[in-house]
């Protein structure tokens, strides 16, 4: 039974880069936004979403479960690729190649983030406010950390929508993966004006 | 006399089992030369560059007009048909090597034996045999045969699984040509019956979802082929029978 497993966990990857992962990932980055509206503004909308009932379980099911597969699975496909970007420089093959380093950059990008946030709040040693990513986001190194962090993770969102278009069957045709290729370039710098702006927020202020 | 000859610099091999080592070849020029016509004249008189005898550089080729496949090499770092490709339009020295996603047999020569495995693999014919006349087989509307006769010119060449960044000795993708092939005898009106065999040996480990989108198969193949068209039409159809045979329907076969 454990044979031609293969099929399934990639499909479900794909499904699920985008169905919990990017849908938590647009909503993070709006939520975050509030920050440009000032400091009450965010704590009353992070306080919303750390006051939903079930929290725990949301987080476990829509969050850690999804993402941990996820990165398990794309390390090992990352791994068994060989790369030849240098022989063939088509455009797809580059974003084939940035796809997984973006995804690398990630997962270093996610680790990170959740133990400076989620998991400091956890253990207490620190506190759900606007200060908390102040106090990160205003080191030049955070600051840049983060911009990194967040650009690549919104391209690897962006670009893996399409891959999702083409593996779940939706865009057959050459034109339409062309237009795929547009739809999602614009879906990329929206996330990441959304998601930039906020970070600029809590550096330099509203 | 400069002008008059071809440099070749070829990667060799003696054995599937001996390292690889470059030797470099003048050849008189001709008129019209293809890279076959140059080798054959290595073959003819094998004396390397500097003067020495050496053995005969070894390649497979059979048709000569590009519709077999044999004769595949990486010239110049792109994987085409030597067949095909004049000696007037490469640029000097011309640089010769094995396709390197198949196992080297001697010099030029690689063995593809996987490739006509896959096509075993995902049934790539369409079964008529039987006891008994079957009678006429049901008609294929203009347009589809138009598109499918386009799909039939897959010669296996394995440049597609050469350009592929997926197809290498830690994965187990099929590769390109045979994701296509699946589709071209499911596309058959008498080839669709057995439809669902040919999409669940897709679905098998190393199968389509080995693909990663990075679409250099398009690009490189010799044929113009729409491999990334096939591989995506072929995504649809192996979600599609993976939930009949999940949650069951009067239509899976």
């Amino acid at each position: 039974m454990a044979e031609n497993r293969d099929f399934f966990y990639r499909r479900l990857h794909s499904l699920l880069g985008v169905i919990p992962i990017g849908i938590f990932l647009i909503q993070h980055l709006l939520v975050n936004h509030f920050a440009v509206y000032g400091r009450e503004s965010f704590e009353q909308a992070a306080g919303f979403i750390h006051g939903l009932p079930f929290r725990i379980v949301l987080e476990f099911v829509v969050i850690y479960i999804p993402i941990l597969f996820h990165a398990i699975l794309g390390v090992y496909i990352v791994f068994t690729v060989k790369y030849n970007n240098k022989r063939y420089s088509f455009f797809r093959n580059l974003m084939f190649t940035f796809q997984r380093i973006s995804g690398i950059i990630t997962l270093i990008f996610i680790t990170w983030h959740v133990w400076e946030t989620r998991i400091a709040i956890g253990l207490g040693s620190a506190e759900l406010n606007y200060s908390l990513m102040e106090n990160i986001l205003t080191q030049p190194f955070m600051f840049w950390f983060y911009i990194v962090g967040v650009v690549s993770t919104t391209f690897h969102f962006a670009n893996g929508l399409w891959s999702f278009l083409v593996t779940w069957g939706f865009t057959i045709t050459p034109r339409s993966q062309r237009v795929a290729t547009y739809a999602t370039l614009i879906v990329f710098l929206v996330v990441t004006y959304i998601g930039i702006r906020a970070i600029i927020a809590f550096a330099y202020g509203a | 006399m400069a002008e008059n000859t071809i440099t070749m610099i070829i990667t060799r091999q003696d054995s599937p089992e001996s390292s690889p080592y470059e030797e470099t070849f003048k050849i008189p020029y001709r008129e019209n030369m293809n890279v076959i016509s140059a080798l054959m004249e290595i073959r003819r008189n094998p004396v390397n560059a500097n003067g020495e005898n050496t053995t005969p550089v070894y390649w497979e080729m059979n048709c000569l007009e590009e519709v077999c496949g044999a004769c595949s090499m990486i010239i110049n770092g792109q994987a085409r048909q030597s067949c095909a490709t004049l000696v007037d339009k490469l640029e000097q020295p011309i640089r010769l090597e094995p396709m390197s996603t198949f196992p080297v047999m001697r010099d030029l020569s690689v063995d593809r034996s996987r490739m006509f495995d896959s096509l075993k693999k995902v049934k790539a014919w369409i079964p008529i045999d039987g006891t008994h006349d079957l009678g006429p087989g049901p008609r294929m509307p203009e347009k589809k045969r138009q598109w499918a006769y386009e799909l039939s010119k897959c010669m296996t060449c394995g440049v597609c699984l050469e350009a592929c960044p997926n197809v290498n000795s830690n994965s187990d993708f099929i590769g390109p040509a045979a994701l296509s092939q699946v589709r071209l005898f499911n596309a058959h009106p008498t080839g669709e019956m057995n439809k669902g065999e040919r999409l669940e040996a897709l679905m098998e480990d190393g199968g389509i979802h080995g693909c990663g989108n990075s679409q250099n198969c398009v690009q490189v193949c010799p044929k113009g082929i729409p491999l990334t068209t096939s591989i995506a039409a072929m995504n649809r159809d192996t979600n599609i029978q993976a939930f009949k045979n999940f949650f069951g329907s009067d239509h899976v076969y």
